[in-house]
């Protein structure tokens, strides 16, 4: 007990000796800050459930389970063998569920994936450097911001045909402008800076600027910004699944769920309705999160 | 206005006046131009990257090398890349879409006469948002930490949390099939379709200026529930925003001046306080009209809309590329088209913005 | 000098009160105010904005103001709603604040935002009320009223915004006029302009006055008495004439670290500050 609390002394120290420890005990103030915050930590805890249900998907359940049909079962009202039921094809909704997961949270990290480095390679270079430079990729940028997104990623979709990786592709296409301007914003603010003409004068190049000094002080409105997003690409992402454009049968996703649940809504609603509920809960979790993290970060340049 | 030019146009008055705003628009224009022709460009590849061998598709496997060539020549894929384009983007501004798989008419045809009702839906979407919306986060920032607020603001992140397909299908499951408060999917009753000519498209604007009240209101009974949900999603971006920018406001000198000349807190915060966010309610409501028109295809899915969304869809289901393409740039267009109108409608609004060179 | 006093002010207190312990603005603030001109210098923190706030009623949350006497001519000030207080403001007490581009509706019109006053307060037409406003702009000396009247507060310069405020200000003819820093925001050769115009009017319809400034030379050259606060409280009373004469250190530090015309001094003294001036009671 003794040793956490020298822990927290440490930390929350008003003189702390190194960088180091200045650094994490900015961390840890910010953490409290964030603790406090009950909708915020509602948020994190749902995240965290996704990646956990994610995770323990194939151990808790055999992956053929998802995809087992047992038609004499089909179509059964939540009961103890079943938590949520049986779809259509006699498969357990819950286990389908946890599959759901897996898609759900592989999209979500795979776009991240994409948009910040792509956003931050396009907007840092045109804060940095101006005149030319960012006037073109800031055009690109603009043009890519007008445009509607899930109509492109119903497009791509559509062209290049079904499945998780198209869905990716197109709805990180569409996703990526605002981390270009981000960046490109938090650069402007800091170019005339004298730590910057520091390393200018050290020798530093361009590009080691940008990675070690710039970078690391856009990271975190990109991060606020992106759990926003989440919430929003996990609902597109959904959607292309109702659509039949995500990942396919016999798949389990959320999105293809609730469709195939459209044809017996009446009487066996749960078969649409968990998944929905899923995709609900899970862009809301998104949400809160990312309110929480900018209230911190809000509280913290205050 | 640098001296220069004044000398150069050599008078005062109105030619001068004209000068910042012709060239404000142009400078608009051209990125708007330059935003279409991206547009084009993407399309463009969507259309060329499709894995089928347009030629194939025509011919069939069992031609001879000859007839494929002949083919491929008449279709214009011989030429190189940027030929293609140029040609590609002419027909665009002629508006040839190309023919329509499924209806075989032109495309273009095809999607004006879907338009409307996608419209239609939208637009009465749009209205209930904003009428609720901006009052809603107004309050909320008045009332600003107090329960108000705080149901306000909740409401607004489960809307914009929910899925609208799932959440139109909820809709449907409870008020239409448990409840019976209102019409199904679907535009209107068989019964009453055709009867009224279409003048706006519109049938709820058509089937009162002809007076065939019955058909408007089963009009009204099938839009209620759709346009409710889609409603409820719009308000809690709106609100959302709203209460943003007025909590920004309320923190200004002004506010306090106002309310120091002895003007009640209402004339405060309803005249003078909104009167300032004008400008940038402009663009949510821009946004939120852009967004109900891309979410078409999800809500007219589940409602069975016949709009530009169902269209879409089935097009897609039926491989026929040229409408799906052709949709998308239809949107595309109208989507560039509001981010020109709120960029156009901001001087109009804010005196300072009218300076502005 | 006035019969009975416009404003009575005893151990005003305001406080906000914090997590992390409360915030104790204003202390014990006392004064009476006839129909003169009442200046009140500090720095940045003293409370004299606050105490200026407390009187026309717009401290703003959570701040919690007390007294054992705030009174307005007859009108208890301590048991007034939020309503009694609107009644009041721009008709009875008057605040006029520091920069114009940040304290004037910047989507309004500056004549439309000066008609508003005397709308909300008589009840006024739109013609009426336009006839006021153009008269008010004359008043302050704006010389082409009509133009300005249709000019947005971000096309006007600094002097003229802040004549524009007076005349919103001053337009329901208030009796107890409050000028925070109401100049602090213009180049030194505007500053005589607006103060002698204030002044004139206040003069002329026989106001009180409260001037509230960080600049004693200013007050001093306008005021009849000045009240120098510290930390929130009042450290110094005295008329302005007498202000050579101060008693209390820090007054005597503040009129020492002023710079004077032919007065050659090599360096000039820094305001030392003594902690126990923040726990003194007059």
């Amino acid at each position: 007990m003794s040793s956490t609390l020298a822990w927290r002394g440490w930390l929350l120290s008003p003189a702390p000796a190194s960088r180091r420890q200045a650094r994490l005990g900015g961390w840890y103030r910010s953490w409290l800050a964030f603790r406090r915050n009950g909708l915020a930590m509602t948020g994190l805890a749902v995240v965290l459930a996704l990646v956990l249900m994610a995770a323990i998907a194939p151990l808790v359940a055999d992956p053929a389970k998802a995809n087992l049909q047992v038609l004499v079962d089909r179509l059964q009202p939540a009961s103890w063998a079943h938590p949520f039921g049986t779809d259509e094809l006699g498969r357990d909704i819950l286990i389908r569920i946890l599959f759901g997961a897996r898609v759900t949270l592989t999209i979500v990290v795979l776009v991240s994936l994409i948009v910040v480095p792509v956003g931050l390679a396009l907007g840092l270079p045109a804060g940095y450097f101006g005149g030319a430079i960012d006037s073109i990729l800031m055009r690109i940028t603009d043009i890519f911001l007008a445009f509607p997104r899930l109509m492109l990623a119903f497009a791509f979709a559509a062209a290049l045909g079904a499945g998780i990786d198209n869905a990716v592709i197109a709805i990180a296409l569409t996703t990526w402008p605002p981390y270009a301007r981000l960046a490109r914003a938090e650069v402007l603010t800091v170019r005339r800076a004298e730590f910057i003409e520091a390393a200018e004068l050290q020798g530093a190049s361009h590009l080691r600027i940008l990675l070690t000094q710039i970078m690391p002080l856009c990271l975190p409105s990109v991060i606020i910004r992106l759990t926003l997003d989440m919430a929003g690409v996990i609902l597109t992402a959904a959607g292309l699944g109702f659509l039949g454009l995500g990942a396919q049968p016999p798949q389990a996703e959320w999105g293809a769920m609730v469709s195939t649940g459209r044809d017996v809504l009446l009487d066996q609603w749960w078969v649409a309705t968990v998944p929905g509920i899923a995709i609900f809960v899970t862009s809301l979790g998104f949400n809160l999160l990312g309110d929480g993290l900018r209230d911190v970060a809000d509280a913290r340049s205050a | 206005m640098s001296a220069a030019t004044t000398a150069v146009i050599g008078h005062d008055g109105w030619v001068r006046r004209l000068v910042g705003p012709i060239r404000r628009a142009a400078s608009l224009l051209f990125s708007v131009a330059l935003t279409f022709l991206g547009l084009t460009c993407v399309t463009f590849v969507i259309g060329r990257i499709i894995p089928i061998d347009p030629v194939l598709a025509i011919v069939g496997d069992k031609a001879s090398v000859e007839t494929y060539n002949r083919v491929r020549a008449e279709i214009g894929l011989d030429k190189p890349v940027y030929v293609q384009y140029w040609r590609y983007l002419l027909k665009v501004l002629h508006g040839d879409f190309g023919r329509s798989v499924l209806t075989s008419h032109p495309v273009l045809q095809d999607l004006l006469h879907v338009f409307p009702a996608t419209i239609e839906l939208s637009l009465l979407s749009l209205i209930i948002g904003v009428a609720l919306g901006i009052p809603l986060g107004v309050i909320a920032a008045t009332h600003r930490g107090r329960w108000q607020d705080q149901v306000i603001r909740f409401g607004s992140l489960l809307g914009y949390s929910m899925p609208v397909f799932w959440l139109g299908l909820i809709g449907l499951l409870l008020f239409y099939a448990k409840l019976g408060w209102v019409e199904g999917p679907g535009r209107i009753d068989v019964a009453f379709d055709g009867i009224v000519t279409p003048i706006t498209g519109l049938i709820t604007v058509d089937s009162l200026i002809e007076g065939q009240y019955d058909v408007f209101w089963n009009a009204v009974s099938h839009l209620i529930l759709p346009s409710s949900i889609l409603g409820y999603l719009s308000l809690a971006y709106v609100a959302r925003m709203t209460r943003s920018f007025m909590i920004g406001q309320l923190k200004q000198e002004y506010v306090l001046a106002t309310l120091a000349k002895g003007l009640s807190p209402f004339r405060v915060v309803w005249v003078h306080a909104l009167g300032n966010i004008w400008v940038q309610l402009v663009t949510v409501i821009a946004l939120t009209f852009g967004s109900l028109l891309e979410g078409a295809i999800l809500t007219e899915t589940v409602f069975a809309w016949p709009g530009l969304g169902l269209y879409m869809k089935n097009s897609l289901f039926n491989a026929d590329l040229n409408a799906v393409i052709g949709g998308t740039m239809v949107v595309g267009v109208v989507y560039i088209g509001l981010n020109l109108l709120s960029d156009l409608i901001y001087p109009l609004v804010d005196p300072r913005a009218r300076e502005r060179r | 000098m006035s019969e009975a006093p416009l404003l009575t002010l005893r151990n005003l207190r305001v406080v906000y009160p914090g997590d992390e312990g409360d915030v104790h603005a204003v202390r014990n603030v006392s004064f009476t105010l006839g129909r003169e001109r009442l200046g009140i210098v500090g720095e940045s923190g003293s409370g004299k904005s606050t105490t200026g706030r407390a009187i026309i009623g717009l401290v703003p949350a959570p701040g919690l103001v007390t007294a054992e006497v705030m009174r307005l001519g007859d009108t208890d000030l301590l048991k007034l709603s939020e309503r009694g207080f609107r009644r009041l403001r721009g008709k009875h007490i008057a605040m006029v604040l520091q920069d114009p581009k940040y304290s004037l509706d910047p989507v309004m019109s500056v004549g439309h935002q000066i008609a508003e006053t005397h709308r909300c307060h008589f009840g006024s037409s739109m013609k009426k009320a336009r006839m006021a406003a153009l008269e008010m702009l004359e008043a302050v000396r704006i010389r082409d009223p009509e133009r300005v009247y249709a000019l947005y507060p971000h096309q006007v310069s600094g002097g003229m915004g802040q004549r524009v405020m007076i005349a919103m200000m001053l337009i329901a003819d208030p009796d107890l006029l409050i000028a925070d820093e109401p100049t602090s925001a213009l180049d030194v050769g505007v500053q005589e302009q607006v103060l002698a115009i204030m002044d004139d009017l206040v003069r002329r319809r026989g106001m009180g006055l409260i001037l509230i400034s960080h600049n004693l030379h200013l007050v001093s050259s306008f005021c009849d008495r000045v009240l120098v606060m510290y930390a929130g409280r009042v450290v110094e009373t005295c008329m302005t004439g007498a202000l050579a004469e101060a008693r209390h250190p820090y007054t005597r530090g503040l009129l020492a670290s002023l710079p004077e015309l032919g007065r050659r001094r090599a360096e000039l003294p820094q305001l030392q500050r003594d902690p126990a001036w923040a726990e003194e009671a007059l």
